[in-house]
Formats: C-alpha cells, structure tokens, sequence
C-alpha cells in the first residue's frame, strides 16, 4: 500500500494529478476483463470493455446523465461526460478510472447494477460501462485519472 | 451545588470543620447528594442519569486498561485487539464491558432523552440543562464512532471512510476538512493515530460536561412526572436514602441486563466482519454502522435527490446532522404551556408515534438502501422532522391539556386513592 503519511505530497486522486507515476501492464486482459491496481491507496480500475459494453456507453445521451462532466483529468475540467471523453482516443474500449464512489467513498463492485457498470453496496449507487454515475445518492461520475499508453500493452498512471 | 445559602451541613469533628474552611467538598455533596431535595413522585425512568454516570465511569476505567495493551498502528492495531482477547488476563471480559458497554450507554441515554420529552424536562428554566444533555449525546457519538474504528476491522475501517466523506460534501472547505481528520487522503495510519488520540480524550471532555449538565440540574432542581414546579416541602423528599436507593436499585437492574450482554451475547451487537482486518482496496458487501447510528443513517440514505442547489450527498449530510440539531432547538420549538405529556393527549400519541418512528428508521438502516426500504426511510424521516418543527409547535396552541393537580402532593395523594392506597405509604411519615 502506497503510504499516505501526513508529510506525503500525493495529491489526492479524485481531483488533481499526481507526481508520482505508476506503469501496468495490461498485455492479459482480454475484452470482458479489468484488474486493479493500488495507486495512492485507491484502487484503480483499468477495463477492456466488451463490444456490448462500448455500445451501451456510447448510446446515452449528456440529458440521461446525472453528472454532465467527464471528470477526466486528460481533459478539460468542462468536457461534456460522452463515452469518447471518458476514454482515450484511438483507445475507446478502455476504461481507466479511480474505482471509489464520488458518494461517501466506497469501492462500488464491477459489472454490477442495473446498467452492467458498477455498483456501490454501501448506499445504492449505479454506474454505467463508462463509469458514469446515473442512479443513486452519488453526486459525480467517477473519476478519471491522469494516464497514457505507453505503448499497446502498457499504461502508465499519474 | 445547591448554593450554600441552603446549606444545612454542620462539620461534626475538627478535620471536617478545618476541612470546611478551606475546600468545603463534604457539604458540597452532602448539600447535592443527601439532603438535596427532589420530587417525591419520581419513577424509575428518572434513574437513568444515575445508570449514565455509572456507565460513564465504567467506560473510561475498561478504556484506559484496554489503552495498556493497544497499538495505535494500523499494522499492529487488529493483533493487538486478538492479543487481548487472548493473553492479556482477563483481557476479553475488558474488551466485552467495553464494546457492550457503548451499546448500553446509548441504551441508556436514548431512553434518558425519550424521558426528557415524554414528561417535558426541556421547558424553561431547564433549557440549558437540555441543551448540555445534547451535547453530551454529540460528544458520546464522536467518541463512539472513533472508538470503533480502533480495531481496524473491515468495519472499522469502511465506517471511518464513510463517515469522514460526510465532511467532503461541506461548500468549499469539505476536502481541507476531510484532510485534516484524515490526516492525508484516505483512511490510515494518520487517521487511526488521532482518533485514538481523540477517543482517549473526548471521554474526559465529557465527563466535564455531565458536571455541568448535573450542576445546571440542581440549580434548577428535577423536573417530575405532574411537570409541575415543587411547591412547598411536601412535594419533596431527601436525596438520601429515597432517591439513592430507586437509583442503585435500577443501576443493578440495568446493570443486570449489560452482564446478560456481556456474559452471554458479546458479539450480538456486533458485526462479524470487523473479525477481518481492514482492506482499503475491498469494501464488504453491506456495510452498516452500529445499532445505535442506524437511524441516522437511514436518515442519511434518504436523500436520494437533489434540493434545488443541495445535490443530494450534502442533503443527505445536512438531514443526518439536522437530526440531532433539532435536538437542541427542542425548548424553543415547544408551545405548550403544560409540561408533562401525561396531561397531554394528543402530545402523548404522536410521542409514542415518534418513538415507533425512531425504531422503524433504525430497522430500515439496518437494510439495504434499494426499492421499498428507500421510500419507507424517506417517510419516516419527513415523521422525524415535522414531529419536531410542526407536531411540537403546533399542538402547545392547539391541544386541549387536561386539567392539572395543584401540587405534587395533590397528583400524589390522588393517585393513591384512585389505587385504594392509604397515605400512610407516603414518605411524609418521616417528617
């Protein structure tokens, strides 16, 4: 676990970019699968989404959504929250993103819900194969953190 | 505390009277504690102050030796709660009376409020008295929730991580607030240190303030079951023995019940998975608080939607909150010029109805916030609410009180030939 001392200068994942960086390799996931990694003591989900998943993302339009906003560190803090923005260009089956509730901070399960995204157990919240938030008592979509290919098979976050 | 224009101690022996001359404490308690006059009328609901302090102290003893053997880390902290639920002598008979012991001071001081409203021991002059009794009951739940997130369970640690997010849905400052109780960005090592910093601390600072909640008390003297003011000397008696041994006698009862807890039930109030040492990167598939935040926490839950410029994380942190606010705006809120529910019909049912609702909500906090449960939270909250800025205000203008004994004597003396009792049981004979 990263250590978050009080001295520490992360900067907290939900809002700002990080110094300090973190690469994964991503060559074994197939579409349908994600893993997890730990950066700063959050997890960090990174998704190869399947077909079905990218249509279903791609076909909401900005009046369904609850919160407008990307909220991609990538981008403008103003991008409207379309699949495309919650995703990297070129790179639109992936879905990186900080895998806690904008609610009160729990870490909501994956392929879960009514929209096959992610469910938060401890209040209800639902959201969608792009991470958006689109039932329940949380207020944004989850956050999308500052990240690059590096090259086909690595990512590197923050 | 009574003043010592009442006083009527006389030190019989040379130390007692040196004594009086420079630290007179023996006449303060025998002025507050023997010969301090109260109603004569006081049932056993009126005990519970006596079992509050009683826990109080209980608390604080078990806590400081469960201190001894703690480790304020979060790589030691779970082992060293194993460690004295296994080999320290005694050590889980320490950790049941106090994990218990929480669950029975909140018993005890819900009843303690219930009684409070039930017989309106808020009404003037006894605002600041109540007023201090709330505090308490903040000061009670920031020590309880602080306390639990100590043995660095899964509970332990995803409670800290929700309840500390509350304050990130505050306008502007919530993330620096957030921060600074965290000590960093998420729940860890930091957080653990001042909460255990804090929940050592926060026990004293109450204890403080129960002094002056029991000093405002006897300048203002106990409010009765009639509500009626004391008169004349009938409507009293000593302190001691009557009101002592009605108050011992319900400590050991109660006291009764918490070693049933204790001895046989340990972990019913508890939830199993704080026996998993906590996980930040795994949140447990339901989690909840503990019994006695359930029904703040449906409360919480309820606010699903957004209020016009309040998104519905800061609604539903500002409705938990407001559950406890109005607490304190009670003795301002209430109309009636008749204190004791007792002569209050209509006061009487919707209080009862009130208590139900509390119940209901905490039910409902204790289930998953989906379908149903969300909507029956919600009107349980709207209950919560207007009992206290409608019900209460309005019924003191309109309600019909029924007609009020002259004395405490009087409601006394009725009441026993209502029963077929004779006077002589009253403790008048003494006099």
């Amino acid at each position: 676990m990263a250590d978050l001392s009080e001295t520490s200068t992360a900067e907290h994942t939900l809002h700002v970019e990080a110094p300090d960086a973190i690469e994964v390799d991503v060559s074994s996931l197939r579409p349908g699968t994600s893993l997890i990694v730990d950066w700063h003591g959050n997890p960090v989900v990174v998704r190869n989404r399947t077909e079905q998943e990218m249509k279903d993302g791609q076909s909401v339009s900005l009046a369904e959504l609850k919160d407008p906003i990307a909220r991609n560190a990538n981008l403008p803090v103003d991008a409207p929250a379309t699949d495309a923005n919650r995703t990297m260009p070129g790179k639109e089956a992936w879905v990186v993103m900080v895998q806690v509730c904008t609610h009160l901070g729990c870490i909501p399960h994956g392929q879960e819900g009514d929209f096959d995204g992610w469910f938060c157990p401890c209040h209800g919240s639902q959201y969608d194969t792009a991470g958006r938030i689109r039932k329940g008592p949380a207020p944004e979509n989850m956050a999308v953190p500052v990240f690059q290919f590096v090259s086909d098979t690595k990512i590197r976050i923050g | 505390m009574s003043g010592d224009k009442h006083s009527t101690y006389t030190p019989k022996t040379r130390i007692a009277r040196w004594f009086d001359a420079r630290l007179p404490l023996p006449r303060l308690v025998h002025d507050s504690f023997i010969v301090y006059p109260v109603p004569r009328n006081l049932n056993y609901a009126y005990t519970f102050g006596g079992i509050l302090t009683i826990m109080l102290v209980s608390q604080i003893l078990t806590g400081i030796v469960l201190a001894m053997h703690y480790a304020p880390d979060t790589g030691l902290a779970f082992n060293s709660v194993e460690e004295i639920m296994r080999d320290v002598n005694s050590g889980w008979l320490l950790r049941y009376l106090h994990s218990n012991g929480a669950s029975f001071f909140f018993i005890a001081v819900y009843i303690h409020i219930c009684r409070g409203l039930y017989y309106g021991s808020y009404k003037a002059p006894r605002e600041l008295l109540w007023v201090l009794g709330c505090t308490n009951l903040l000061l009670m739940m920031a020590t309880a929730f602080m306390g639990y997130v100590l043995p660095w369970g899964q509970m332990s640690f995803w409670g800290a991580t929700v309840i500390t997010n509350f304050f990130t849905a505050v306008p502007l400052i919530g993330d620096w607030l957030q921060q600074l109780l965290l000590g960093g960005f998420a729940v860890d090592n930091p957080t653990l240190n001042r909460f255990f910093a804090l929940h050592y601390l926060l026990p004293f600072v109450l204890a403080g303030v129960v002094t002056l909640h029991i000093w405002a008390l006897h300048v203002v003297g106990q409010n009765n079951p009639t509500g009626i003011e004391v008169k004349s000397k009938t409507d009293v008696v000593d302190f001691t023995p009557y009101a002592t041994v009605k108050d011992a006698f319900g400590i050991l009862v109660f006291l009764f019940f918490f070693a049933y807890f204790v001895f046989y039930l340990p972990n019913y109030l508890g939830h199993p998975d704080n026996n998993t040492i906590a996980n930040p990167l795994k949140t447990p598939a339901h989690i909840v608080p503990e019994w006695y935040f359930l029904p703040f926490y449906a409360i919480l839950r309820a606010i699903t939607f957004n209020i016009g410029p309040i998104d519905s994380k800061l609604g539903g942190v500002l409705a938990m909150f407001g559950s406890i606010a109005v607490l304190f705006l009670v003795p301002w809120l209430d109309t009636s010029k008749v204190r004791s529910a007792v002569y209050r019909p209509w006061y009487r049912v919707l209080f009862w109805l009130f208590v139900a609702n509390a119940l209901f909500l905490g039910w409902l906090g204790s289930r998953p916030a989906e379908g149903a449960y969300v909507v029956m939270s919600q009107l349980a909250t709207l209950y919560y609410f207007a009992f206290f800025v409608i019900a209460i205000p309005v019924l003191g203008l309109i309600e019909k009180p029924r007609r009020l004994p002259n004395s405490i004597t009087e409601a006394v003396l009725e009441k026993d030939k209502a029963s077929g009792r004779g006077p002589i049981a009253g403790p008048e004979a003494k006099h």
